[in-house]
């Protein structure tokens, strides 16, 4: 396996979109205490939103979900469905969305935690809506 | 003050970026084999859709894709780029203010010589592609170089493709510093980029052929072998750079300069493994 750095330019652009999360109090890497329980209506709204949202997830550009709101998905990626099931334990839910290439280094989809595309909370709260399949 | 400064001592950890498939051949100058990684390329795209013939890929998505294969087909029945071959020509065959033209700095009077490019230079100890090279050509004879994008540079590599369709790309790496150029091209294709952390590969190899919502990335194979293509969502004609920093920003990162080095070597490395293909140039794209 052989690795590269970005540009440099790249880097000064992620240092600042850095320092704005951690202004913002949001610097709580990979740490979670999101439990299945914890999850409010309100959470599941957003997750939903973020999920659908091109600049946010947009995970609905690579995955199929049965909500009849995620009209024409991608298909880069496998179907979201029975996730309680195939994901019991929510922090391996979490984690693949927060760097799924340490489980899969080779895979197009993006860190989302690791790259700062998405915040700690709303992880949490993508997580709360892909448990409602 | 401090927690920033740890933080951005982690940040430069995460940017360290890892290829997004097995290379085929090797990642340094001892190991890597260009003819084993080309044919490793045609031979994965045949393995995976056996039912298009090699030839085919000169058409990009549409090679794969029926649906809008069909609807291309029928915007070629009147090409958007009959103008701009005409507009090329035009401009090809004006003389610079010295007296001299285009033919002068070409082999074969710049006629049938697109599968050429982009060639390793020797005497400039790099890669030129047929836009540099026109440019080059305008400012040896005292003229103002081009914009490098789109506009008459485009047009003018539009003719020179048009009167060069179906020879066969011939892309050649003649000593070891044109491999190492084709190397820093192919490691540029698999590295990863910008906030989503994506390469080339993850989408026009491992991707290829499969939905990001409604976008189907075409295979790298044959990528190449239109250019200049005029996009309908550009309006115009465009360069295969001008589409490279389009990509790059896609993926949220920092497009690199048209016509650098990097771009040059990233050109140089997807050119060759088209090698065989026929040009087909200029195209017409969604
Ligand atoms: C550009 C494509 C892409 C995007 C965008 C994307 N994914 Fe993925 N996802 C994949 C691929 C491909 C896989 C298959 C496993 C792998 O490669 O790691 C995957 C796997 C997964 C899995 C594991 C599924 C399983 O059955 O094992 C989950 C859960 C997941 N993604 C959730 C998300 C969420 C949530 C988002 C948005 C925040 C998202 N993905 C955005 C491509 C994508
Ligand atoms: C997020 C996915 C993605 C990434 C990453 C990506 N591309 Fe693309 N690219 C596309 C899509 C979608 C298209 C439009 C469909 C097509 O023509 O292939 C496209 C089009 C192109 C085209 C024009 C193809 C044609 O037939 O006209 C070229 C050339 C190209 N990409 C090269 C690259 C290179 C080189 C890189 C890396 C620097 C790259 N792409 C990265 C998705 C991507």
């Amino acid at each position: 396996m052989f690795s590269f750095h970005e540009d440099k330019n790249e880097e000064k652009l992620m240092r600042k979109s850095i320092i704005k999360h951690a202004l913002l109090g949001l610097v709580l890497v990979g740490a979670s205490s999101m439990t299945l329980a914890a999850a409010s209506a309100d959470q599941i709204a957003k997750g939903k939103a973020l999920y659908l949202n091109k600049k946010k997830g947009n995970c609905i550009a690579c995955h199929m979900i049965p909500d009849a709101d995620a009209k024409l998905p991608g298909n880069q990626g496998p179907p979201l469905v029975a996730m309680k099931a195939r994901f019991p334990d929510p922090k391996v839910l979490r984690a693949q969305i927060w760097d799924p290439t340490v489980k899969s280094p080779s895979t197009i989809m993006p860190p989302f935690g690791r790259h700062w595309i998405l915040s700690e909370d709303e992880i949490d709260d993508i997580v709360a809506y892909l448990y409602q399949y | 003050m401090k927690i920033i400064k740890s933080l951005l001592a982690g940040a430069s950890l995460a940017l360290v970026a890892s290829i997004s498939q097995a290379a085929t051949s090797g990642n340094t100058l001892a190991t890597v084999d260009p003819e084993a990684d080309r044919s490793a390329m045609q031979s994965y795209f045949q393995k995976r859709f056996p039912q298009v013939a090699l030839s085919d890929y000169v058409n990009g998505i549409y090679a794969l894709d029926a649906p809008s294969r069909e609807q291309w087909q029928s915007i070629e029945e009147f090409p958007p780029y009959e103008f701009d071959i005409e507009e090329g020509e035009a401009l090809f065959n004006k003389t610079f203010a010295n007296g001299k033209s285009y033919a002068d700095c070409f082999a074969n009077g710049g006629i049938g010589i697109r599968q050429n490019f982009p060639r390793w230079d020797a005497s400039q100890g790099k890669v030129v592609t047929l836009e540099l090279a026109i440019n080059q050509c305008r400012k040896a004879n005292g003229e103002e170089a081009l914009g490098w994008k789109k506009g008459k540079i485009a047009q003018i590599s539009a003719y020179m493709a048009f009167t060069s369709r179906d020879n066969v790309f011939d892309v050649q790496i003649p000593n070891d510093k044109a491999k190492a150029a084709y190397l820093d091209g192919k490691q540029s294709f698999y590295a990863r980029r910008g906030q989503l952390n994506m390469s080339c590969a993850n989408c026009h190899i491992a991707g290829a052929y499969i939905k990001i919502r409604a976008d189907l990335p075409g295979p790298t194979l044959g990528h190449v072998t239109h250019f200049p293509v005029f996009r309908s969502k550009w309006g115009e004609l465009g360069t295969l750079q001008r589409r490279y920093g389009g990509c790059q920003k896609n993926v949220r990162g920092v497009p690199q300069k048209t016509q650098g080095e990097k771009f040059r070597n990233l050109e140089f490395f997807q050119t060759y493994m088209s090698n065989g293909l026929v040009v087909n140039g200029p195209g017409a794209r969604k």
